[in-house]
């Protein structure tokens, strides 16, 4: 079958490689009919995310058709039509049966490697997120295998499109809980998203959902600014405007109530802070680059919420720690706990509250993949998220 | 969404007396008790006075085959790295040992202990464990144990050349509790340890606590060599345990074994 490979830091490529098949009796086989390029396959390109290896199968957010069904799984037939969850879960331990999909205890092989680096604990596996999240061969690609079956897949009965369903397994979940992690109160709290990205989008579209009074969206991409503007929020150009002049202003001097940062370790920057942290994350000193998370802590009213559905890997320095503990921040973050959100999302879509497909911008085959992830990386011709079809 | 946990030192949960401290004592699953295996625990790692001299004369030796050496730099990291041995066979500590966090007590005994929970009771987890002879499906660096009599077994293990084999004999047994267990003499790895059950707070099962020491059979620098090579006890332990769990909540194991990649040879069909 055809696949999207990772050939090293900023080359993937599309390679023809062998078929998966069943490996274990719970697992089953995915014919891929839609797959997207997610902002998290930026850190893989950019190779700022640890233990990837040469030829391994990129991808996490894919849906399609049940092929092949392990002698285990009860639920799923051969036929149905799915949306699988970027994340893998057994469904079984402690953290699954609390809803914590993405703290799986049971589902990543490679736990020793996430132990290593992050204090003795490992989250889930992921699909096509490096070793270290359990090495999971991923679906930009036209078959995949999907462990666990009866407990990610999530049957799709009603006549939408692949595009209207595709981001049930990621960035609209993934923006959902952003939002709702804060504790909105409705008709009175001010949200603020940094980053205009796939995932910004969908936050600030559910911060709307749940009732906030206002949604100010940040970013530098004048058509992402322009998407949220389309939505009914308040944009704001870091590079026009100091944003924090900005968003004190829009908030009267407090802050919004509640800051989400939908940018992630890879923020871009301005200033000596920025500076240090792209040097450090090119030395490999860091992982991460922090902009984006101290515009947050900064910009935040007193006793707010900072949601961080952007992905940061390692240490950090320079967080204004003071600033936050001076208002008695609320940090929330983490994998998304994406099982749990999409059966009430998808609900939200087949009632018409939200069509998840307004964020596409491009639709390509996977042998077009290689040169649109660079497309979308480098936010060339308006691109804000690329679907492909493995069969085009 | 976040039970309060208990309070650690809790009522219910008294400091060991002494005498849990030995094999045989009365010990009962105690949230704050020492490991039995410790003594004088200590993180990082005293040197035996063998390794120590060793590494003292290889640091002396650098330091003149710098000071002989013609070439500027080669002068200035055998020097350097000589007086780095010479000063670590003085202090009596490997720094490697310590970096690594491998700890030891003052007998020279390295220390591995490691706890997992496992959403299954007690009693079925204490079973799944006195079944000796079922213990390398868990343990894969087990081969065999073959259980002698009511307390003694030979367990073998394989090793980088061959197997290494030794006695063992049961010093505790409390069903639903606790095993514990002491080489006998002449073993090839002298070891003792524990295994604890102990019921989790709020509905969660059995927490799994195993103490281990051992004598490293090439002294501290052979428990680093281990350690860096991935066959140290400490890293055989927490797969082990992380495979009792799946096996207890799942029945299986995850694996990516034989999946597609764009690495030749990986199986399935082309
Ligand atoms: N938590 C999860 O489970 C989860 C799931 C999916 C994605 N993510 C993460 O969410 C983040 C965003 O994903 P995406 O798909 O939207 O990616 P993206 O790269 O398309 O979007 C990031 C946006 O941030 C903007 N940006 C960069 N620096 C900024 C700054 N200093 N201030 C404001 N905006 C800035 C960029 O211009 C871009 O528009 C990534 O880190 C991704 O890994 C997390
Ligand atoms: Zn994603
Ligand atoms: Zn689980």
């Amino acid at each position: 079958m055809k696949a999207i490979v990772w050939q090293g830091t900023n080359r993937v490529g599309v390679e023809t490689v062998p078929d998966p098949t069943l490996l274990l009796p719970t697992d089953a086989i995915v014919r891929v009919t839609s797959t997207a390029i997610c902002g998290s396959d930026l850190h893989l390109l950019d190779g700022v995310i640890p233990s990837m290896e040469r030829g391994d199968i990129l991808g996490h957010e894919f849906m399609g058709e049940v092929v092949e069904i392990g002698r285990d799984v009860k639920k799923l037939k051969v036929g149905d039509r799915v949306v699988v969850p970027f994340n893998i879960a057994c469904g079984a331990c402690d953290p699954c049966r609390r809803g914590l999909f993405s703290a799986c205890d049971n589902s990543n092989p490679n736990h020793r490697m996430a132990e290593a680096l992050y204090g003795g604990v490992s989250g889930g596996g992921l699909f096509g997120y490096s070793h270290m999240y359990g090495g999971y061969a991923g679906g930009q690609a036209q078959y995949v295998r999907v462990p666990f079956a009866d407990v990610g897949p999530h049957r799709i009965e009603s006549d939408l499109r692949d595009e209207q369903v595709l981001f049930l397994t990621d960035i609209f979940p993934t923006g959902y809980q952003a939002a709702e992690q804060c504790g909105i109160v409705p008709g009175r709290d001010v949200v603020a998203v940094f980053g205009a990205g796939p995932v910004g989008q969908f936050a600030a579209r559910s911060a709307q959902l749940l009732g906030a009074a206002h949604v100010i969206v940040i970013d530098r991409v004048p058509e992402r600014l322009a998407m949220a503007a389309a939505a009914g929020c308040q944009t704001i150009n870091y590079e026009q405007d100091d944003v924090l002049v900005a968003l004190r202003e829009a908030t009267g001097g407090r802050g919004p109530d509640h800051v989400i940062d939908a940018v992630g370790m890879e923020a871009h920057g301005h200033g000596p802070g920025a500076l240090a942290d792209t040097a450090k994350q090119r030395l490999r000193l860091s992982f991460d680059r922090i902009t984006a998370l101290r515009w947050a802590l900064l910009s935040c009213a007193k006793g707010g919420t900072v949601s961080l559905p952007g992905v940061y890997g390692g240490l950090i320095d320079k967080v204004p720690m003071g600033a936050a503990f001076a208002k008695g921040l609320t940090f929330r973050m983490g994998q998304t706990h994406t099982h749990r959100h999409v059966a009430p999302l998808l609900s939200r879509i087949e009632a018409g509250e939200i069509d998840p497909s307004f964020v596409i911008t491009h639709r390509a085959t996977l042998d077009e993949a290689p040169d649109l992830y660079k497309t979308f990386r480098d936010k060339h011709d308006g691109c804000v998220k690329v679907v492909l079809n493995p069969w085009g | 969404m976040n039970p309060d946990s208990p309070n650690p030192d809790g009522p219910n949960h008294d400091h060991a007396s002494p005498d849990s401290q030995t094999p045989d004592g009365p010990a009962t699953p105690d949230r704050t008790a020492e490991p039995q295996a410790a003594g004088e625990a200590s993180t990082g790692a005293h040197m035996p006075p063998l390794e120590r001299s060793v590494v003292g004369s290889v640091g002396v030796a650098l330091i003149g085959a710098g000071l002989r050496s013609a070439r500027p730099l080669q002068k200035i990291v055998l020097g350097g790295v000589g007086a780095g041995l010479t000063a670590l066979a003085a202090t009596g500590r490997n720094p490697l040992a310590t970096a690594l966090k491998i700890r030891q007590n003052a007998q020279g005994e390295v220390l591995v202990s490691d706890a997992v929970t496992v959403g299954k009771p007690a009693g079925a987890l204490y079973a799944r464990w006195r079944d000796l002879e079922r213990l390398p499906d868990l343990m894969t660096h087990l081969q065999t144990v073959e259980v002698l009599d009511g307390r003694r077994s030979r367990w073998t293990v394989k090793a980088p050349a061959g197997t290494v084999s030794w006695e063992a004999e049961l010093t505790a047994d409390e069903p639903g509790q606790r095993l514990a267990w002491q080489s006998l003499p002449g073993a090839a790895v002298e070891n003792h340890g524990e295994v604890l059950f102990r019921t989790a707070p709020g509905d969660r099962g059995t927490e799994v606590i195993v103490r281990l020491a051992y004598r490293p059979p090439a002294g501290t620098a052979g428990a680093v060599v281990a350690r860096l090579t991935g066959e140290e006890p400490a890293q055989q332990l927490r797969d082990d345990l992380m495979r009792f769990k799946r096996e207890q909540e799942l029945g299986f194991s995850p694996t990516t074994q034989g999946q597609s990649s764009g690495r030749a040879a990986t199986g399935g069909q082309a």
